[in-house]
């Protein structure tokens, strides 16, 4: 870079850097993302066809994986649902109405977020487990929280709850007010103005807020992994039966489970793509 | 949520915020929702905790093992970040300022740790650095030993991190006012001076931001850690997971007192982050002024 300054200033040196320093950037970050994450992603998918793919088909189709996908399946469609509602309602408090304790309110719902996975696992067997606040309670209604499916919802629904809500509330505040005003003035219901307006102009955040929310619903482990139990077949979500399947070295059934959670998180991110496709090119205009 | 929508209709006599309806019931849910889903359950990990009084908390935090559980999920998540933060800028950079093929690929790898399960990475990680594994094989005989030792560790968590840096760097790139070099470089000013003095600094709010986030990630990340770590005993066992193992052998007082550590923590880097941001913003608002 010291042989520049004999050059006039051009595009090149003044405000980027020479084309040989930049081919070695380009080449450093991209041998970075490859070994620290595009490594990771292959051996996924190698390790899981490793034996074949007939050994990997018939390791999705073990009682255990197909109980776990289940499962899995069963606690995002209570949990996602779930948080949608609270995020479109925050999102509209937050985003629309100016009050007091608002920022505190903020940072409370981003706290889920902050706390580790672990420890919200822990304050539901706090609550609920049989030591726990309403364990007797719970114990004398044969209702089981713990260690079954409903703590392992509620778990999820913890550790994935401020998703939605986060992707909603920053584009109900930049789109502002006035069409919902307009439309309240034309006379319209509360609910029809939401339906028939505020949520049209948030689409795009809410389908990646529930994408995203799912992904990471079907993906959680820490919480889940404290309040399940373990129990094979019964509370085992799908990272749970990845870890069981590893611990029992079984890493074709380990690594074909991982690969399905893998293909979600990417489907994940392409629809991700695709949204911001569609918003900076389509939505806009 | 159980009142009729016509109430909620504008009509001449309704007082409120402006002019929108349904800030009572929207503000009723998302209150109720929070406090059932989290805060009620976090005052009774507190309130459970304090029934054990001080002392009995402190000496359960203080056992050498749980001090070196701190000392390793702190450390590590400080070192990731601190690799993050180097690794992500320069990536981040190259994103946002170059145009080159593969570019939209390396772009969307950058989220993936952030929408890839914890445990998939865990055992990805694991098998990869492992003495049988692709890199492990390679790594073994130089005398690094990743994965079942503390580098592992800072590798899983510098993962998980990554994405953090990259997004809140990029945009930041992005907006960079290139007037400001082209004035540094006509006032004389090197690509050297001029990155040292005006881009950096103005990028080091952005840095500083993700790497807090990675780091706060960091310190409470139990399903990339595991399965990489080999979880010995004051060496490679982070404070997560003796949460899971003082709960699995009915522990419950030093579970909570752990886990009352970790709460702390959590809220104290949410509040940073929050007056990071704060900071971050006030001086892009200096700027303009």
């Amino acid at each position: 870079m010291s042989a520049q300054p004999a050059r006039a200033p051009g595009p090149h040196g003044v405000t980027t850097e020479s084309p040989i320093v930049r081919g070695l950037l380009i080449l450093t970050a991209a041998a970075l993302l490859l070994v620290l994450v595009g490594l990771p992603l292959f051996v996924v998918f190698a390790s899981a066809l490793g034996h074949g793919l007939r050994a990997y088909l018939s390791a999705l189709r073990s009682p255990e994986a197909s109980a776990s996908i289940r499962l899995t399946l069963l606690v995002v469609a209570i949990a996602v649902p779930a948080n949608l509602g609270f995020g479109l309602a925050a999102a509209w408090v937050v985003g629309k109405f100016r009050f007091f304790g608002r920022g505190l309110l903020v940072t409370l719902i981003d706290l889920p977020l902050a706390v580790s996975p672990v420890v919200a696992g822990l304050v539901y067997v706090l609550v609920f487990g049989r030591q726990g606040l309403l364990g007797p309670w719970l114990e004398r209604h044969d209702l089981h929280v713990i260690f079954a499916v409903p703590g392992i919802v509620l778990a999820t629904i913890f550790v994935t709850f401020p998703i939605v809500a986060r992707e909603v509330l920053p584009l109900m505040e930049a789109l502002g007010s006035h069409e919902e005003e307009a439309a309240l003035t034309l006379g319209a219901g509360g609910w029809q103005t939401f339906f028939r307006i505020t949520l049209p102009k948030v689409r795009w955040g809410v389908l990646y807020g529930v994408i995203l929310c799912n992904a990471r619903a079907m993906g959680e482990f820490g919480a889940v992994s404290v309040v399940s139990g373990h129990i094979l077949g019964r509370t085992n979500t799908m990272p749970l039966a990845v870890e069981a399947l590893y611990n029992d070295y079984d890493l074709v059934g380990a690594f074909a489970v991982a690969s399905l959670l893998t293909l979600l998180a990417v489907a994940t991110l392409l629809v991700k793509k695709w949204i911001e496709w569609r918003s900076d090119a389509g939505g806009r205009a | 949520m159980r009142r009729s929508p016509h109430e909620w209709t504008v009509g001449p006599r309704r007082r409120g915020r402006g002019p929108l309806p349904g800030f009572g019931p929207a503000l009723g849910f998302t209150l109720a929702y929070l406090g059932l889903v989290v805060l009620v359950p976090l005052a009774v990990l507190v309130l459970r905790a304090a029934r054990f009084g001080a002392h009995e908390l402190i000496a359960a935090v203080t056992t050498p093992r749980a001090l070196a559980a701190f000392g390793l999920s702190f450390g590590a998540s400080l070192a990731a970040a601190a690799i993050d933060g180097l690794v992500g800028t320069l990536i981040a950079w190259v994103l946002a300022r170059y145009r080159f093929p593969g570019r939209a690929l390396l772009d969307a790898l950058v989220d993936l740790p952030f929408a890839l399960p914890t445990a998939v990475a865990g055992i990805a990680l694991a098998a990869l650095y492992s003495a049988s594994g692709l890199l492990g094989r390679h790594l073994e005989p130089l005398g690094l030993q990743v994965a079942f030792a503390r580098p592992g560790v800072v590798l899983a968590l510098a993962f998980i991190g990554l994405p953090f840096v990259v997004r809140t760097v990029q945009p930041v790139v992005g907006e960079l006012d290139a007037a400001m070099e082209e004035a540094a470089a006509t006032l004389g000013a090197g690509r050297s001076l001029i990155l040292r003095r005006v881009v950096v600094p103005q990028l080091l709010p952005a840095i500083l931001t993700g790497a807090g986030l990675a780091f706060a990630r960091g310190v409470g990340e139990y399903g990339s850690i595991i399965f990489i770590s080999g979880n010995l005993p004051n060496r490679t066992e982070i404070a997560p997971l003796l949460i899971v193992t003082k709960l699995e052998q009915y522990d419950y007082a030093g579970a909570m007192a752990i886990a009352l550590v970790m709460l702390l923590a959590a809220l104290a880097l949410l509040l940073l982050a929050n007056a990071l941001q704060r900071w971050t913003l006030r001086r892009a608002g200096e700027e303009l002024l």
